[in-house]
């Protein structure tokens, strides 16, 4: 865990200063962004620290965002102008910022009062079925709920469950996993030429459907899988097939007269088992990509290897893939460095197969932690 | 006799056709407004009206107008909200039945002062025989010249459109509306942009109660400080109450605001007290979504003094010993009335209503009728009234609308009135379940 009053004395600045930038100050930090940024994306330009959760948001899809409540944050100032408190928690992934605007989203216990409630509501018809869920590993509910979630639930009743839908010949629709963000609904709305699924029912009874299970044909429909932020939509060509920290993401590209060909191929060995778009830190799409090279390129000769892709160390999918010299060490890891002590353990490590680390190996391994900058 | 803005001529015979409602002074206002006043006068005058939004929330109407955007070259909207569905309320409805008239008086005088040439009225889908009575009263007055291009000669065209819902509660919420009515799911939009900047079809829009829109009409005719000068404080003019319950003379009573609680519910002229024999145990004050209030509460404020019917007088004391006047949805219970009983029924319409758009509402409303069903039907735990209070306050200003607001108000504040009586059928489950069978221990009956 990241000391914020360790970071909270930095001021980070973007690197292309205009004059019109707004300051906002989130958890003590503060940032300049460009009007019309939401506090969500302010945040992030921060860092992962302060950026509240996005279940629902996506921010490559128009409209999508304020459904899932997650990124509730409390402004304790509007704006230098009006800095009275808004009355109510907002939804930082739709509130604009203005000049002054003070928010507090991890420094606030209000704050992470209602995302517990959150999580526990998500989690109230979620089947927990993780250890068979191909979704397990990059599942943005998981890690929401590790982060806010509770050990047990108060939760008693039946819980809601669906049959397992085929919509299409590439994807499998499980809606008992479903947290209705409505991103597969933008996602289709958005990038594909027609939308052929959608929300019916309503209240607690809603569910992604097809209407009479029409068949979702679509050269982009692949697509949705990528934008599920639970193991809702899945690809039928992977289904059970491995679990994802046991794959290995590579970049690559071709030449698809489709789309823009840039994917990243999972390997597990010497094979290819699934083909997803890229996606950035947040985990989201940064280019969508067609059903042929999702689906139907999967051998590494219809590819050009680009390299390992970037996956961030605390997620399970970079475990035991990279040799640590090889990552840049990331301000948590600074930070863990800095305050790094020598464990006088009266135990003999040496007769259990311990490797100890030799410290100029330490050194190798942190460059910039010893190094005398700032 | 009190002053009556909008039902007094409610029960002339034959109200509901043109001709009688057009002698008993009908659409004057239409012609005073058009022929001698600019519609930057009419808002004026309804903002000195100091009318508040009579569909609940209770929001100035003036200043709503007034936040009207007017960009160049693209059109405004009215958008009369009938989707009047909130359990205890119909007074719209009474209202729309006996004199559609009046609404359509008051739409044409708001729409001149808005600026909008095409308006709508969203009905409730099960109100069918209601929208055939709009829609002829709309043939009469533009056979009229009334409504249509060039009304009365002045240059003003205006057209009206009667648009059934599909009858689903959340789209009275103001752009749940204006999605149904642009043909879309009743899904509530993120605020901002307020429908004043964007509503219908992406345009600046204005949505007004029914009630609200019908004082239009009378405003223009008699001036905003006259419509002032009845009620109380900022509760100006007159309220349409829909009494039901254990009462002896239910029904829809006009009342001008700062009529003390206890005349309203005890005098003959209105509700005429409790039904013989019964006395009174609890009340909902404006509709199923706010706060419910023991009889004591209900009556007198906690420094002693007479509750009046007005925004102020009801909401004084805030959640802990007060409510709200809502839309007016007047809801009586006597002794025989089971609060935990009513808590989950009111639950489970919420539950059955809520859009399932954002989390807290969506699992929220059906964890708590579940959990409140489980009390009424013997199974409930010591922890569940700790539980329900919980959930109400993380479902309560987390959601995208107002619903789960409205969802959370009446279980917190049943379960901080009535908690001894939860205790109780948490506590005797044989005896709570049994037909008939009410908490009869300690509380305050009138």
């Amino acid at each position: 865990m990241i000391d914020l009053r360790l970071l909270s004395r930095t001021t980070i600045y973007m690197e292309d200063v205009k004059p019109q930038l707004l300051k906002v100050t989130i958890d003590g930090i503060e940032v300049e962004v460009e009007p019309g940024t939401t506090i969500l994306q302010a945040a992030r330009k921060i860092g992962p620290e302060v950026a509240p959760p996005a279940m629902c948001y996506y921010q490559p899809l128009k409209a999508s965002g304020g459904k899932c409540r997650a990124c509730l944050v409390r402004v304790a100032a509007g704006s230098a102008k009006d800095p009275r408190p808004m009355p109510k928690l907002v939804a930082s992934c739709l509130t604009a910022v203005q000049d002054g605007m003070i928010v507090e989203n991890t420094t606030n216990p209000q704050v992470i009062d209602a995302r517990n409630g959150i999580v526990e509501f998500l989690l109230l018809n979620h089947p927990l079925d993780c250890p068979v869920c191909d979704q397990a590993g990059e599942c943005d509910l998981q890690n929401f709920a590790f982060d806010h979630g509770k050990v047990t639930t108060r939760y008693e009743e039946e819980r809601r469950t669906f049959e397992k839908q085929d919509i299409g010949p590439y994807i499998q629709l499980h809606m008992t996993r479903c947290i209705l963000c409505y991103r597969c609904v933008f996602t289709a709305d958005q990038i594909t030429n027609k939308r052929v699924h959608g929300v019916l029912g309503r209240g607690d009874a809603s569910e992604i459907g097809t209407y009479i299970e029409k068949a979702i044909d679509n050269d982009f429909s692949g697509n949705v899988i990528d934008v599920c932020p639970v193991g809702a939509l899945t690809d039928k060509t992977y289904r059970f097939k491995n679990r994802v920290w046991f794959s290995k993401p590579v970049d690559a590209h071709r030449d698809c007269p489709t789309c823009s060909g840039n994917v990243t191929l999972w390997y597990r060995g010497e094979d290819v088992i699934r083909v997803t778009a890229r996606k950035n830190e947040w985990n989201e799409v940064t280019e969508f990509i067609c059903n042929t090279c999702r689906f139907e390129k999967k051998k590494t000769s219809d590819w050009t290897i680009e390299g390992p892709t970037k996956i961030s160390r605390s997620s399970v999918i970079s475990a035991n893939k990279y040799r640590a010299d090889t990552v840049k060490p990331a301000f948590g890891q600074r930070l863990a460095a800095a305050e790094y002590k020598a464990i006088h353990d009266e135990r003999d490590t040496s007769q259990l197969g311990i490797q100890q680390l030799a410290p100029e190996r330490f050194a190798k391994v942190l460059p910039s932690a010893l190094d005398p900058e700032p | 006799m009190a002053t009556k803005i909008l039902t007094e001529h409610i029960n002339v015979p034959g109200i509901e056709t043109f001709d009688v409602y057009r002698k008993q002074g009908g659409y004057t206002a239409v012609e005073k407004a058009l022929k001698t006043m600019t519609p930057e006068a009419i808002v004026e005058e309804v903002k000195k009206a100091g009318v508040r939004g009579r569909g609940g929330a209770g929001f100035p109407m003036g200043m709503k107008w007034s936040f009207l955007a007017k960009p160049e070259g693209v059109p405004r909207y009215l958008v009369c909200n009938a989707d009047e569905s909130e359990p205890g309320t119909f007074k719209d409805h009474y209202l729309m039945k006996n004199i559609p008239h009046l609404l359509i008086e008051g739409m044409i005088v708001s729409s001149f002062a808005l600026g909008a040439n095409k308006s709508f009225i969203y009905v409730r889908g099960e109100l069918m025989y209601v929208i055939n009575i709009l829609e002829k009263a709309i043939a009469e007055a533009k056979a009229k010249g009334f409504l249509g291009k060039n009304i009365l000669g002045t240059g003003y065209d205006l057209e009206l459109v009667v648009q059934p819902g599909g009858g689903a509660y959340i789209c009275g919420e103001e752009t749940a509306l204006l999605e149904s009515l642009e043909g879309k799911r009743g899904n509530p939009r993120n605020k901002p942009p307020f429908p004043a900047v964007k509503g219908l079809y992406q345009s600046p829009t204005v949505v007004n109660n029914v009630e609200s829109i019908a004082t239009a009409a009378w405003i223009v005719n008699n001036g905003g400080d006259a419509y002032a000068a009845v009620g109380i404080g900022r509760s100006t003019g007159t309220k349409l109450i829909s009494a039901s319950g254990h009462i002896r003379k239910p029904g829809v009573y006009e009342i001008e605001l700062g009529l003390p609680v206890e005349d309203f519910l005890y005098a003959d002229e209105w509700c005429g007290g409790i039904r013989p024999g019964h006395k009174f145990k609890a009340l909902v004050a404006g509709g199923s979504s706010v706060p419910i209030l023991p009889a004591n509460l209900a009556l007198t404020l906690a420094n002693g003094e007479k509750r009046l019917m007005s925004y102020e007088s009801l909401s004084d004391g805030g959640f802990a010993t007060g409510t709200m006047l809502g839309s007016g949805g007047f809801i009586v219970f006597d002794e025989t009335s089971c609060i935990v009983r009513n808590t989950w029924n009111f639950s489970r319409f919420y539950h059955h209503e809520s859009c399932g758009q954002c989390s807290p509402c969506r699992e929220g409303t059906g964890w708590m009728e579940k959990v409140l069903h489980r009390i009424e039907y013997g199974h409930g735990h010591q922890q569940d009234i700790d539980l329900l209070v919980d959930v109400a306050k993380k479902i309560e200003g987390n959601t995208i609308c107002p619903l789960g607001d409205a969802a959370a108000w009446p279980v917190a504040s049943a379960i901080r009135h009535f908690r001894d009586e939860f205790q109780w059928h948490i506590d005797n489950p044989s005896e709570a379940t049994k037909p008939g069978a009410v908490y009869k221990g300690e509380m305050a009956l009138v």
